[in-house]
């Protein structure tokens, strides 16, 4: 492993497998314990560096960082001496003066981490950053199919939405990719980059088409500004022509099942019976990021060899 | 009276040059006499540069450059003149400002500063400034420019272009549509879908680009474009020029060497407007400016304080340092590889960027009789680029650690040597 995970494709297949299995293995550990918590980083100071809200990934982070018994720091870029104007270099600093080993950073800026990580000795671990990149959750994605259909050597994934934006669809097109899946996106052509020929991805405007041979199908979350900027016209267009409901899910071949990374919105991207659906993978994504982010943090920080 | 000895104009046959008052009074083998004599050491003569594009930053953010300072870097680069953009605070959009930024570069007195005036008041895009007022102002502004900005109402852009013409003036356009560059952080394309960065089509500039011709066409005017940086922006001007549209261009040094494959790092020291672009685009660029189709380099040289560098890629600053590497890339990109030969550096870095700006001192030929603005190069030097020992205020060139060819060894600004072995004389 690399010394930061800034972004999937820092992940060759050995490490991203490596990250896979340790996650499984921290996971059995862990299974029937009464006292979910392992000492591995005992002493090792985690700071989670948020200068963007995100409860579910601060607290998985936190847990993760937590039950390998590392100290946490929650640092809030709100209310802090980032609001009076502080810079993200003399935020990482400090952090770092005070002993900070790992730092999980969420920022609004994209290139943020890599910028941070060439101002500390300490590990970055990229918790989301603008729309660029979200590694971990690209990880613990392949986790849960993996764990669903036993394999992702071949496994079709179909990802539907805002790819333009998501930072969720660009780290799962290079780490799926690295991992022998085949990715196809669909989203209306104004919601895909220009440039997106260049990635290991095939590109459709039709998901009737591309739902029946579909193992996987991962939905994005579609933000209501994209509207305003007529991204497309309305979000009854929207979830006419590229939402996931009932109709459409019975087209879905057996085994297949439907991600989200989540928050969704019901009844635009996502109808409620289909989250609710026993091929809804939802609320296991947010279960296996904590086992994930756990493999991440212990590799990093844990004396791993490289 | 000062004697340069064995110097070789435009890299032709050795002569001496002697300087007298300013000018050029003999040329030629063998001049003897007990004037100041300057060994030049067989190194290459041209006249000196002048540059159409340079951010001096006074007034308003004198931390990240001043008039004094900028002069000072931009005759290590060996220029003679540059042209001050109008966008410092408060702007060049009155005759005040800019008589006081012309004299300030009078008390420097290392290049003439020439000021260019904003086309709109505040660079606000909705009125005209008084452009006559600063064209008959002490700085006899004959550039106008919202550069930072787009005059992106076609209207007002067709009303300035016809205005200067009384002026015999010249409207110098950053051409960018803002409507498609909002949050814009780089070259769109590959690269900029996969770092996730905001891409700034080609097409914003190109568009723009192709309505000024027309409009200029149409109204007769004199169009200055800013720092081109697509392919499809070559081939408009090379349309537009065929046509007999009074167009020029200039390219900067930036966008002749370096793609936008910097970015890749997220260090903001390669952060610029109009972005760095793809290899392709830079190839049409050199061809552009080897055949005259771009008429001139010049630097957009974009101090800045070292806050509003060191950053967040999205949050830092466009713009990057080029006075005193410019003609050392320009001998990278253009000289060495055979595609412009040192009357066609001449041309594009001296005699066009004066013409345009309507500079009567600059851009004239080595020869007697002319003012005694010249540069002395070693082309064969080479060194590494290290911004701690730059001369501007700021450190945030793109060159940092690089080896390029071309040492500035002395600039003579109307005889008197701004530079003598590679060190400011001021």
């Amino acid at each position: 492993m690399k010394r930061h995970l800034l972004e999937a494709g820092d992940l060759d297949r050995a490490d991203a497998t490596l990250v896979l299995d340790t996650a499984g293995q921290i996971e059995s550990a862990l299974a029937g314990r009464e006292v979910k918590k392992l000492p591995t980083l005992r002493g090792r100071t985690v700071v989670n560096l948020f200068y963007e809200d995100s409860t579910r990934t601060r607290i998985s982070f936190e847990l993760a960082a937590k039950r390998l018994s590392a100290d946490v720091i929650n640092f809030s870029a709100k209310g802090s001496s980032v609001s009076k104007g502080e810079s993200l270099k003399d935020t990482a600093l400090t952090l770092e003066a005070m002993g900070a080993d790992g730092i999980v950073v969420r920022h609004g800026a994209s290139g943020a981490p890599h910028r941070l990580a060439t101002w500390v000795k300490g590990s970055v671990v990229n918790a989301g950053d603008g729309t660029h990149e979200h590694p971990t959750q690209a990880l613990l994605d392949a986790y849960t199919i993996r764990q669903r259909l036993g394999r992702l050597d071949g496994v079709r994934v179909v990802v539907v939405g805002d790819v333009l934006h998501s930072r969720v669809a660009r780290s799962n097109v290079w780490l799926l990719s690295t991992l022998g899946a085949e990715v196809t996106l669909v989203a209306p052509p104004t919601l895909l980059p220009v440039g997106v020929g260049s990635w290991p991805v095939a590109v459709s405007y039709d998901l009737d088409a591309v739902l029946p041979k579909a193992d996987v199908v991962m939905m994005l979350r579609v933000q209501a500004e994209r509207m305003n900027a007529s991204f497309f016209p309305s979000a009854r267009e929207y979830s006419r022509r590229y939402g996931l409901d009932a109709r459409r899910m019975a087209v879905l071949p057996d085994h297949a099942i439907v991600m989200h990374p989540g928050p969704m919105n019901r009844g635009m991207e996502i109808a409620a019976e289909v989250a609710d659906s026993a091929r809804s993978t939802i609320v296991d994504q947010v279960g296996n990021g904590v086992s994930v982010r756990m493999a991440v943090l212990y590799l990093l920080l844990g004396g791993a060899p490289e | 009276m000062t004697l340069i000895t064995n110097v070789r104009p435009y890299g032709e046959d050795a002569v001496d040059i002697r300087i007298t008052d300013g000018r050029i009074t003999e040329i030629g083998p063998g001049l003897a006499g007990d004037d100041d004599v300057v060994d030049g050491g067989g190194l290459v003569a041209l006249p000196g540069l002048v540059d159409l594009h340079t951010h001096l930053r006074e007034p308003g953010r004198e931390d990240a450059e001043t008039v004094e300072t900028g002069s000072r870097a931009a005759a290590l680069g060996g220029f003679t003149a540059v042209h001050a953009m109008a966008n410092t605070d408060p702007v060049a959009d009155t005759a005040g400002v800019v008589e006081q930024v012309w004299r300030l570069g009078q008390e420097a007195g290392l290049v003439d500063v020439v000021p260019v005036g904003a086309v709109t008041v505040g660079l606000r895009g909705e009125r005209l400034a008084e452009l006559g007022a600063m064209a008959d102002s002490a700085a006899r502004v004959r550039v106008f420019s919202d550069d930072g900005h787009c005059v992106a109402d076609p209207a007002l852009m067709r009303r300035a272009l016809e205005y200067v013409k009384a002026l015999d003036g010249v409207v110098a356009q950053h051409a960018e549509e803002p409507r498609l560059t909002v949050g814009a952080q780089m070259n769109e394309g590959d690269r900029s879908a996969r770092l996730g960065l905001a891409g700034w089509p080609a097409a914003a500039e190109e568009a723009v680009i192709a309505r000024d011709v027309l409009l200029a066409g149409h109204v007769g005017a004199r169009l200055h474009v800013c720092h081109v940086s697509t392919a499809g922006s070559v081939d408009i001007l090379r349309w537009a020029k065929s046509r007999g549209v009074q167009v020029t261009a200039e390219v900067t040094p930036h966008h002749l060497l370096l793609t936008d494959e910097c970015a890749e790092t997220y260090d903001p020291v390669f952060k610029v407007n109009p972005p760095l672009r793809s290899d392709a685009d830079v190839q049409a660029l050199r061809a552009g400016l080897a055949d005259g189709t771009i008429d001139a380099v010049a630097t957009d040289h974009a101090p800045h304080a070292v806050e509003d560098k060191e950053s967040e890629w999205a949050s830092a600053r466009p713009g990057m340092l080029g006075l005193e590497q410019a003609l050392s890339i320009v001998v990278q990109t253009m000289v060495e590889p055979g595609l412009l030969d040192w009357r066609g550096v001449a041309d594009r870095m001296s005699v066009r960027p004066a013409a345009i700006g309507r500079l009567a001192g600059h851009g004239r030929p080595l020869a007697v009789g002319e003012p005694a603005n010249l540069l002395l190069l070693d082309p064969t030097h080479r060194a590494t680029v290290d911004p701690a020992a730059l001369a501007s205020r700021s450190r945030n060139s793109p060159y940092a650690g690089r080896e390029l060819p071309g040492r500035v060894v002395a600039t003579f600004l109307r005889g008197t040597a701004t530079v003598l072995d590679g060190k400011a004389q001021k």
